[in-house]
Order: C-alpha cells, then structure tokens, then sequence
C-alpha cells in the first residue's frame, strides 16, 4: 500500500523540482483558496480581493526574485472536503508557491493533511481558537491570548462581574469558552456568575436567549456578553437586545467574529456602543493604515468598500511571504519555511509583526466600541504586540506544550515536561 | 430659570472642582486613566459652566476631537468643527485631522448621569423625566440635593414619578441616609419597578436594618417573575409559531394540491426579502418621507414577484416531472441553488440592509411582559395571512378547483377543471405567499442570500407534523412546533431544543404519518 503513494509523492517531488528549474522570467504562482460561493462567500470574497491587491502592488513594485507574481484564484464554495481537493489543484496542479486561505477552522483542518502531503505553505488570515501549530501554516491572524483573554481583561476592569459566555455550536467558541472559563475561575469568578450558552449556525429566534441574558443581568452586579457568536447570527442577537431595552450601558457584548464587513450595510443603531476586541481596526490612526484604506478604496473602485482584521492579516502574512522568499533566494517550500520563523514587517497599526517559533505573529490588541457609522472607536489596546500563543495555558492538555519549529527542537506540539514530541497525528486531533 | 440652575449647580459642587478652571479640566478629559476621567466629567458637569452641556453631549456623542494641527479640542459635526471652549470656527476637517477623544461604555453612562442632574431643570417635562431615568440608572449620593430640589418643584405627574424613583435609587446607595428614609426607599422602588428592582434590592442582603423587608420584596418580585416567565415563554413560542406559519404556509399549499416537495421555497422567501431591500433602496433615494410605508408597499410588489417566479418554475420544470417525486425534488433544489448564487452575484455575498419602519421598532408593556413590535405585526400579519388563505380556499373559483384537485385529481379532471392550469396557480399562489413572509422575514433576519436555507427545514417539520395539505394543520403545527421549542429550550439549551423537536416528529409520524390533520385525498399518497 505504501508504494502507489511513494512513487506519487516521488512523482511530484520531480515535478516540483523541473518547475523550479525552469527558467526565472516565469511568474511565481500565488494560490487563493477563499470561498466565492455559498454561506462563507459574505467574508472570504473580501479577502481574495485584498490578495489580488497586494499582488498588484508586489508586482508593480518589480515582483519577487525578478519575477512577476501571478494569482491563481479557485472557489471552494464553502464545502470543506472541496478545500482540500481545490488545495491539491492548486499544489500539485498550478504548483503555487504558497497559498493563502481558509476561513473556519474546519477549513483549514480539512487542507492540512494536503499541505503536509504535498509540503507546501498555508497562510491562514483568521482569528482562531488556537491549540494547533503546523510546520507548513502560518497563523496571521489572532491566537487566543491575543484577543479573547485581553478583551476579558479589559471588561474585567471596567467592573464586570458576571458573564455570559454565548457561542455558535462549532470548535471555535467551544474551545474558546473553555478557555475563558478557566481563565474567569482562574481570576476568581464563581460559577453561578458564569452563563454559557450555545446556538446553531444561523439562528434568527433570540428572543428566550436575550430575556435569560436580562434576567441573569438583572441581580446589580454588572453584566458583559462574551459572544462567539458567528457572524450572521449576530445580527438578528442585536436586534433583538436593542428591542427588549437592552443598551451597551446595561450589558455590553463584546464579540470577537463582528468587523467592519460584517457591519457593512446593515443598520447599526441597534448595535452602538458594543464591542469588539481585533487587533486592527479600520479607524486606527496611522499613515500606514490610511495609504492602505487608499489603494483598497482605488483598487475596488469605490470607497464605502471597508478594510478589516483578516485582510490585515493577510497583508503581514503576504508581506513576510515576500521578504522570506528573498531571504531564501528560491520559493522552494522548507527553505522559506526556515527562513519565515522572525521575519519582521511592520503592522497596519503603526508597529511590527515578528513571526515566532511557534508560526504564530505578534500582534497588538484592540477593544473598540461600535459607533453609527459602522466602524469602532477604539476604547482600548495593548501596550505593545502580544507575541501569540499556540498551546493555551488556561487548558489543562495544552498547559505544558508548545510549538517550536527551529532546531534542535523542530515540533508543533512539544511537551516541555517530558520533553517529547506529541508527534504530528496529535496535533489535528481536535 | 438660569439663575435656579446656577444655585442648584452650586449645591452640588464638589470642592475639589474649584482647584482647576473649567479649561484646564475640559484640556484634561482626553488624557489618563477611564476613572480619572470620569472624575472630570464629574467636575465640569457641576462646575455651573454654560458650556459643560455642549461639551459633554459632545463627549457622549463622539463629536469631541483634538485637532492633531495645533491640539485644541474641538467639537466636529459634518465635517466642521468649533473650539470646544470659545467657541469660535475652527475650519473643516476630515477624519484624518482628528483624534477623538475616547469614551468608552462605562465613561458615557457617567456623562449621561452628569448630564442627568443638568437635564433636571430642563424645559420640558418629557426631558426632566428622561433626566430623572438617567440618575436612577446610575445613582450617585451628590445628585441627592438636586433631586430633592427638582422634586419640590416638580408639577407634572410623569416627571414626579420619575423623580421619586430616582430619588429612592439614590437613597438606596446614599451612606448617611436613615434607616426609615432607606426602608421607604426600598418599598417604592419594589412596587414600582418590579423585577428591573432586584439588582438595586439584592445588595441589601447584607444590610442589617433592611434585610428583611429586602427579602420579602425579593420573594414578591420573585413570585411574580416566575408567573410573568411562564407568560414570556408562551409569547415567544407564540410568536416563534407565527415565524414558522408564515414560512411554511405556502410550501403546505404546494405540498398539498401538487404534490410537490419544492425545495426553493427558503430561496422564495429570500427573494420576497429581497424585494423589500428593493423598494426600501428606491425609497431611500427618491422619496424618504414614505419609508414608513415601506412594508405596505413591498408586499403586493413581493407577491407579484415570486408568484411569477413560482409559475415561471413550475411550467418550465415541475410540470415536465409530475408524478416523480424524487426527480422533482432534486430538480426544485437545483433551482434553489441557482436562485441563490443568482442573488449573490447580483446583489453581493453581504448582508443588505433592511430598516425597521418606526411603527415596527421597540417594544410595548402588556401585564408586566415587553413584547417587541416587530413580533407582534409579524404575528398579526401571519393571522391576517392565513386568514386570506382561508378565504381563497373557501371563497373563489380557485379555492374551489384546487380543493377538488387536492381530492381526487382524475374526478377534478373528468368534470372539466383544468389541472394543469390550477396546478400552475396553485404553484404561484405558494410562491407568492412565500414572497409575502420574505417581507415579515426581512424585518427580523438577515437579508442575505442564505436566508432561505434557515427556513426550508422547519417549513417541512410543520407541513409534515400539522398535515400537508391542512390549512388549519400548519396552523396548528406551527403553534405547537414555536410553543414546545421555546419550552424546551430554557431547560436544555437552543441546540438541543432542536434535536428534542426532530425526535418528538419522528416519534410522532411513526404514530400517525399522515400528521395531525391528514387531507383526504390522492396526491399525497401518489
């Protein structure tokens, strides 16, 4: 049974090879692989724009190695076994040098085995629940101590004391929550102040959830929602707050999936003055930021379009794609994979990603409060990037691990007790 | 007037605002810790300056900037902005030119408490008593003595009302006030504010003097809360039933006189949301003083619509497979597909926006429960629905031949109805009504292109449960699915609520699978 997949893996390793021998005034492909179609198409479509964008820029200003860069844009249409056969196509069939994409986490665990098979490089732009380091993705967007934990914290000092931790049923809240409830115990939040509750994707009818949220914010202490709640579901939740009475003064929501794209086109009244903790925000003050919002407003032609968290992810992650590859001198996959680890760009909010060991970046955090227009006025952020964390330190599997990809160590999820490796088959196992 | 504010203003003037001039605070407030701050807002807000109420209405609003060019603050609104302590013009500015100062949730509720005690010599009753609601949601000691002043002026009842209960709030948490003055406190804000009293009440727990009179006030409010939940829960599954009969109406009509399991029903509603977005969009832009007419406008727009789409359908695809089901259903979900990436091409993969008429927004207190409008129109309008229904069942030509064709199709042949052409009505009359909940929908969902997929499964649990075919089945089935959802969902969470209803159906169909009120007749069973 081994041989087929021998000769195969042999098969492409001589493909690959042939490809890189070809000669240099061949563009470099770059692979897009974000959902254009079906229920994800309301997030991703942005982010393949942004890429064509950045690729643009790359190649006006001269490409990479001397060479142009070429997009190569597919459709997984929101169905996760068609990300990992669109991931193939665009491995083994366009042979791209990196791809960037993904979305939900159940995306990016259906195209791991493919980028492990075939050795090639996942950029992955999104906020996340952690517990996962792969040696081929690198995590741009934010880990769990960069956005959930601190977001809490803030809330924490604003004099909250009891919590509601509302979630869609899938990995993501799941494990999120179960961070922050370890956490909030951590800090001493008893039990009966904690509430979780989960919904399915999509859920329109809020109306017994937000009269439980009244009810268990009704006993004078203060209140705050922590809501992984998904998306589109978010919306019809806020509607239904304002409705019963519920303003951002009495209970606030802080959610960590609601960005300007989510925001846009959709009446925002309900939602002023609720949170959301990102670690970009379109309103931040840079010059960086603003000639950023002026090429996205150029190259979509119109200038309601609004930047986001993800695609400032994209934009460090493609970034440091580049400046690694020149480091390298080649796009062949292992030498930019060990020359990514503490590449440093600068940020779209006036600082700097560095990329760890853990192929994780650090980030800074932001709170930021959403106000008529659709955008966030920016309450608080860290002082400094927050490097992130790949293995939680408020979960007890995960306490003891971390990700290394440098020698001597060179594992995703290496237990620092028993100083072992967990091995790779672990590591996607939730 | 302005005199009575200036002395109320000094009573209530803490000493240490005196330290620093109004300027040098207002230069202040964009600076330090939220506390910090908030302590300024404090001092501006009693330090009987004429411009503490701009400035801080500005603080609350956003609108307070500090101009990167030179650092004055300034107040911007359109693009234009004034100095924030003289006054003067100080030219256009865009966003770039600007740093706003930051106000966060907890900073704005304590300007609004500061605006509070301003607004409590205000003109107008209505804002005296909006004045009042501001200090009782967040009652401060030092707001007491212009509470009391405002109370010994006060001639209008609602006004009063408001007044006393914010005073009470104030007294609750006040250090130096009696004993007998807290326990009066605490009776007036149990009797008037019920429930919303518990969290002002539960801190008096660990009071000596008041502990028991708190929990017997608890125990009331507890008593009524209990029978007021029971009351919410059947509103809401009332009200989630309404939802699920307008969604599933039409499919029950297809279903029945057809035979046909349309799988674009979700994506027909979707298109009758999209209408409105439609109408709401040509409203915006040419006629804004009609948007509260928005609604009565988009729905015989939205019939008309996804009837001729319903009727398009069915000669062009359902009528070439009647009699096989499975080839129909596959078929109907192919066009539910292309309807759907259809709109997302035209319209954009995002969420539109669909306002909430006036009348539609908020909500309404009836016997101690808020109900929300919108919940109640859409209610309404899912009776007035059926109701049509009915009416064109029992009352027109068509009722008459479709009810026949739903009986015994070959009879209703040989008597010289047309099955084709009532087929095809039939079809459009489920659309359109389909169309006419998209416009309900619009005002409670998400206006995207996945709206209709939420729908299409609860639709069929209602036809099947109530009866395919059975006006009066969906009827029932929808109420019964919303009540027992809503009932089951506070006990085990709104994931398994659903589980428990698709296990209670198919429990239910094993018992009687022609479900509550089964239709006599052939095409259900061909």
């Amino acid at each position: 049974m081994k041989l087929p997949s021998l000769t195969a893996s042999l098969l492409s390793a001589l493909i690959g090879t042939a490809a890189l021998a070809e000669d240099t005034s061949e563009p470099i492909k770059v692979g897009i692989l974000h959902s254009l179609s079906g229920t994800m198409a309301i997030s991703e479509t942005t982010l393949k724009d942004a890429m064509l964008m950045l690729i643009e820029q790359q190649n006006a200003r001269g490409g990479v190695l001397g060479r142009k860069l070429e997009p190569v844009v597919v459709d997984p249409a929101s169905d996760w076994p068609l990300f990992a056969e669109k991931a193939r196509e665009l491995i083994a069939g366009d042979q791209v040098a990196a791809v960037f994409g993904c979305w939900t986490s159940v995306s990016r665990k259906s195209v791991l085995p493919v980028f492990r098979e075939l050795d090639s490089i996942l950029f992955y732009p999104v906020q996340y629940e952690g517990e996962e380091s792969e040696r081929n993705v690198f995590y741009t967007g934010a880990a769990p101590n960069q956005q959930a934990i601190p977001a809490v914290e803030y809330l924490m000092d604003q004099g909250v004391e009891r919590w509601v931790l509302a979630g869609t049923d899938y990995v993501y809240p799941r494990t999120t929550n179960k961070i922050l409830e370890q956490f909030l115990k951590d800090r001493g939040v008893a039990d009966e102040d904690i509430l979780i509750n989960y919904t399915p994707f999509g859920q329109s009818d809020w109306q017994t959830i937000v009269s439980d949220i009244k009810a268990f914010g009704s006993t004078g202490k203060k209140t705050a929602v922590v809501s992984t709640i998904n998306g589109d579901a978010n919306v019809p939740f806020y509607k239904e707050l304002a409705n019963q009475g519920i303003t951002a003064e009495q209970i606030p929501v802080v959610a960590f999936s609601v960005g300007e794209e989510e925001l846009a086109g959709i009446d925002t009244a309900p939602l002023v003055g609720h949170m959301a903790a990102w670690n970009y925000f379109q309103s931040v003050d840079d010059p960086a930021n603003y000639e950023f919002i002026d090429a996205w407003h150029k190259f979509t032609g119109s200038d309601k379009r609004v930047t986001n968290d993800p695609m400032e992810a994209h934009y460090i992650g493609f970034n440091m794609w580049v400046k690694a590859v020149e480091k390298a001198g080649t796009t062949d996959p292992d030498k930019v994979i060990d020359a990514m680890v503490g590449i440093e760009v600068p940020n779209l909010t006036g600082g700097k990603a560095i990329m760890g060991k853990d192929h994780h970046i650090t980030k800074p955090v932001m709170v930021g409060e959403i106000n008529a227009e659709g955008q966030f006025d920016i309450v608080w952020e860290s002082e400094g990037e927050v490097p992130g964390d790949a293995w939680s330190d408020y979960l007890p599997g995960s306490k003891d691990l971390i990700a290394d990809w440098t020698d001597p160590i060179r594992c995703g999820n290496y237990n620092t007790t028993t100083k072992t490796c967990g091995g790779a088959e672990t590591t996607a196992s939730n | 007037m302005r005199l009575i504010r200036l002395i109320l203003l000094c009573l209530i003037m803490p000493a240490a605002a005196l330290a620093q001039s109004f300027e040098e605070i207002a230069r202040a407030l964009p600076e330090g810790s939220y506390d910090d701050r908030a302590d300024r807002v404090s001092a501006l807000a009693s330090s009987g300056d004429p411009r503490a109420e701009a400035l801080l209405t500005a603080l609350v609003g956003g609108d307070l900037a500090v101009l990167k060019s030179d650092g004055r603050l300034v107040i911007v609104t359109d693009g234009s902005a004034t100095d924030a302590l003289s006054g003067d013009p100080a030219g256009s500015v865009t966003r770039r030119d600007v740093t706003p100062v930051r106000v966060n949730n907890n900073l704005r509720g304590h300007v609004r408490a500061a605006l509070g005690t301003l607004g409590l010599v205000a003109e107008s009753p209505a804002a005296r008593t909006r004045a009042a609601a501001q200090v009782e949601a967040a009652p401060d000691p030092a707001q007491l003595s212009a509470l009391e002043a405002a109370l010994s002026r006060e001639t209008d009842t609602k006004a009063r009302d408001a007044l006393e209960i914010a005073r009470a709030s104030v007294l609750l948490v006040a250090p130096d006030a009696t004993p007998d003055e807290r326990a009066e406190a605490l009776a007036l804000i149990a009797e008037r504010r019920g429930a919303a009293a518990q969290g002002r009440i539960r801190p008096l727990l660990s009071d000596p003097a008041l502990k028991d009179a708190a929990r017997t006030a608890l125990a009331d409010i507890e008593r009524a809360e209990a029978l007021r939940g029971w009351g919410l829960t059947l509103w809401q599954g009332l009200s989630l039933g309404s939802v699920l009969l307008l969604a599933a109406i039409g499919l029950s009509i297809t279903f029945g006189v057809c035979g046909v399991i349309n799988m674009a029903h979700g994506e027909l509603v979707m298109l009758g949301a999209y209408t409105t977005f439609m109408v709401q969009e040509v409203i915006r832009t040419h006629a804004p003083g009609l948007f509260d007419w928005s609604l009565a406008i988009a729905l015989p727009l939205a019939f008309l619509v996804t009837a001729a789409i319903g009727i398009a359908v069915e000669r062009g695809i359902v009528r070439r497979l009647y009699g096989r089901p499975l080839e129909t259903l596959l078929a109907t979900w192919g066009v539910s597909l292309i309807l759907q990436q259809a709109v997302r091409s035209i319209f954009g993969p995002n969420n539109r926006q669909v306002g909430n008429p006036s009348w539609m927004s908020g909500s309404v207190e009836v016997l101690g429960l808020s109900l929300t409008w919108n919940r109640i129109w859409i209610m309404l309008f899912a009776l007035a629905v059926f109701g049509f229904l009915m009416l064109v069942l029992r009352r027109t030509a068509l009722g008459l031949q479709m009810r026949a064709v739903t009986q015994n199709r070959a009879m209703a042949a040989e008597m010289g109805i047309r099955t084709g052409r009532v087929d095809a009505l039939t079809f459009g009359l489920g659309a359109g009504i389909a169309g006419l909940a998209g416009v309900a929908l619009s005002q409670i969902d998400n206006v995207s292109p996945n709206l209709g997929q939420g729908y299409i499964v609860d639709s069929f649990m209602v036809v099947v449960f109530g009866g395919a075919g059975s006006l009066w089945g969906t009827l029932a089935g929808a109420f019964t699915l919303g009540i027992v959802n809503k009932l089951a969902e506070p006990l085990a969470g709104a994931m398994l609520a659903k589980v428990m209803i698709l296990i209670f159906i198919i429990l239910f169909i094993q018992k009687r699978p022609r479900g509550l009120f089964p239709t006599r007749g052939r095409a259900v069973e061909g």
